[in-house]
């Protein structure tokens, strides 16, 4: 068993249920990572806490993972003072073994010995036309409005799309008084069926899903699958007026509302992978290109490792099982000792979860077709308004097959959010008009900044300087 | 049109006031900017390319579409900025600093 070498400088990026479970680990072994947060407090989006002097008790915001938030919470409460903790802090930059860091208006770059990322997921979109009308939310969008500060989108909610998180947030807007005008899901029941060996992976998991499903039905909310969306239909200046669809059949039917939660799914956050050059691999499964990792979570890059949902959409349990497990990899390469049983009953745990993830995967598809179906007037990129057609039209007449290059002709991914909601329905739009496999176009590059930075931004070395 | 979210609870804060495009508005000390602004009226900004009004998208920081204008030149992104007593906010970018398409 080698000695461990000198206590190397670990930053742990995110504090949500990976990142809280790294830096626990990595403070059992005597270590005091410095936590990256962008929230004001821990807990991430899925244990997202609601601000000082809210007064809902756990249960009431976190429903059957009430237990599993308050130790998390509690978790994190006693590593407080044993790690170094920056909350609404942004990890906007990696170059080497530097990380550069923003809170406010002030930057600093922290020097690393090793990383682990753990920065989580977005909501993964396709556009309907009509989806960048105001009123339109994605459905994390519309928990947190929820969770966060006890408010609905609006008076009546139809919430749009596919994926587990579809009939929970339908389900906590419901309990909490809201009204749900519909549940359109555009994975068919039968789907459902054939992925349940896979589900019953995590038959608890697999219950509590259809005990939403249920509780929707009995509330008399119109719940129908295999639906294909057509159209958010509204006006200029007050958004949202509502949602027409197709069902299996062929009949349109049309849904009056003023708020729309939608989301196929999720999509990890891989831009600081992205520029640690990290190797990304293709998932044919989910149709979107995932940072390599190994079983235990190192990336390519030796001292890098991703967990949670930012590497592997496994979840919340998942994410907490990741982020451990990481940090005893990051641990045990850097010489610690005795962490082999541990590591190995994790992976036996992440083997389960991932399991289930890929029966959810298989039934709740990325209805990659529906990029296919957008009509050229449909836009694409809510930032700048970029239609399919002026996709399709880079592909016909500029060559742009490839998606940087379409971002370069046509701004595709180049607005405000990055290419975060866009990105993966434009590879679609992109490769089903140039005929080329989706692995073909490739996937837009991560940038610098990862987000956008306050311009007056100030090097905290130039001010201590000045 | 009035407010486009609704409260379902946590009604029991205190208030504060802050000014909506010059118009008073009193909303609950712990609302995000987002919060406060979708309570009372229907939208945060005008779309710089000509499609209408927006409300914000994410509420997760990613998506950058709920950036809004304070009268005093500051740029300030409303779901993860809480809203404070004094806050003079447009809804609408001042057109000598940030030309709009239609």
């Amino acid at each position: 068993m080698a000695e461990p070498r000198v206590i190397p400088q670990v930053i742990v990026v995110g504090a949500g249920p990976a990142g809280v479970r790294a830096a626990e680990a990595l403070v059992q072994a005597g270590l005091r990572p410095v936590v990256i947060d962008e929230g004001r407090r821990d807990g991430g989006q899925i244990y997202r806490r609601q601000p000082e002097g809210f007064k809902r008790p756990y249960a009431a915001l976190y429903g059957s993972e009430a237990a599993r938030a308050k130790a998390l919470h509690d978790s994190f409460e006693a590593l407080r003072g044993r790690i170094d903790y920056r909350a609404e802090t942004l990890a906007w930059s990696l170059w080497e073994n530097e990380l550069h860091v923003a809170s406010g208006d002030r930057v600093e770059a922290l020097r690393f010995d090793a990383l682990i990322v753990a920065s989580g997921a977005t909501d993964r979109l396709m556009p309907t036309q009509g989806w960048h009308r105001a009123g339109v939310y994605s459905l994390g969008a519309a928990q947190i409005a929820l969770k966060a500060q006890a408010t609905a989108i609006g008076r009546r909610v139809v919430f749009l799309g596919t994926g587990p998180l579809l009939y929970l947030v339908a389900a906590q807007y419901h309990k909490a008084g809201a009204t749900v005008a519909a549940v359109l899901d555009s994975s068919p029941l039968s789907l459902r069926l054939k992925a349940l060996p896979k589900l019953l992976a995590r038959p608890e998991v697999l219950v509590k899903g259809l005990g939403l499903v249920a509780r929707l039905r009995l509330a008399g909310i119109p719940l129908r699958t295999g639906v294909t969306p057509v159209e958010i239909a509204g006006v200029r200046v007050d958004g949202v007026a509502g949602v027409t669809d197709r069902d299996r059949g062929g009949d349109l039917h049309t849904i009056d509302c003023d708020a729309v939660g939608m989301g196929y799914h999720l999509r990890p956050e891989t831009q600081l992978a992205d520029l640690a050059r990290c190797e990304f691999r293709f998932d044919a499964e989910t149709r979107q290109w995932l940072p390599a990792i190994d079983e235990d979570g190192r990336s390519s890059i030796e001292g890098v490792y991703l967990a949670g949902d930012g590497a592997r959409l496994l979840g919340a349990d998942g994410a907490e099982a990741a982020g451990h497990l990481a940090a005893l990899a990051l641990l045990s390469d850097a010489g610690h000792g005795g962490l082999e049983a541990e590591m190995a009953r994790l992976r036996l745990t992440l083997l389960q979860m991932d399991r289930f993830r890929r029966g959810l995967a298989a039934a709740f598809p990325w209805p990659a077709e529906a990029a296919r179906a957008l009509p050229d007037e449909a836009v694409v990129c809510r930032c700048e308004t970029i239609t399919a057609g002026t996709l399709r039209q880079g592909v016909a007449e500029l060559g742009a097959c490839e998606l940087n290059r379409s971002k370069a002709l046509t701004r595709v991914g180049m607005g405000r959010c990055q290419g975060r909601y866009c990105g993966h329905a434009a590879a679609e739009v992109v490769a089903a008009a140039a005929g080329l496999p989706l692995e073909a176009v490739g996937r837009l590059r991560g940038q610098a900044p990862v987000k956008p930075l306050i311009i007056a931004a100030d090097s905290a070395d130039t001010e201590a300087a000045a | 049109m009035g407010g486009r979210f609704v409260r379902l609870g946590e009604t029991e804060r205190r208030d504060l006031s802050f000014t909506i495009d010059g118009h008073p508005a009193r909303v609950l000390v712990g609302d995000t900017l987002l919060v406060a602004l979708l309570t009372q009226v229907g939208h945060l900004r005008q779309s710089e390319f000509g499609d209408g009004a927006r409300a914000g998208f994410c509420l997760m920081g990613a998506c950058q579409d709920c950036w809004v204008w304070s009268e005093t030149g500051e740029r300030l992104r409303a779901c993860t900025t809480p809203v404070e007593s004094g806050m003079a906010i447009l809804t609408s970018a001042p057109e000598d600093r940030w030309p709009s398409l239609g």
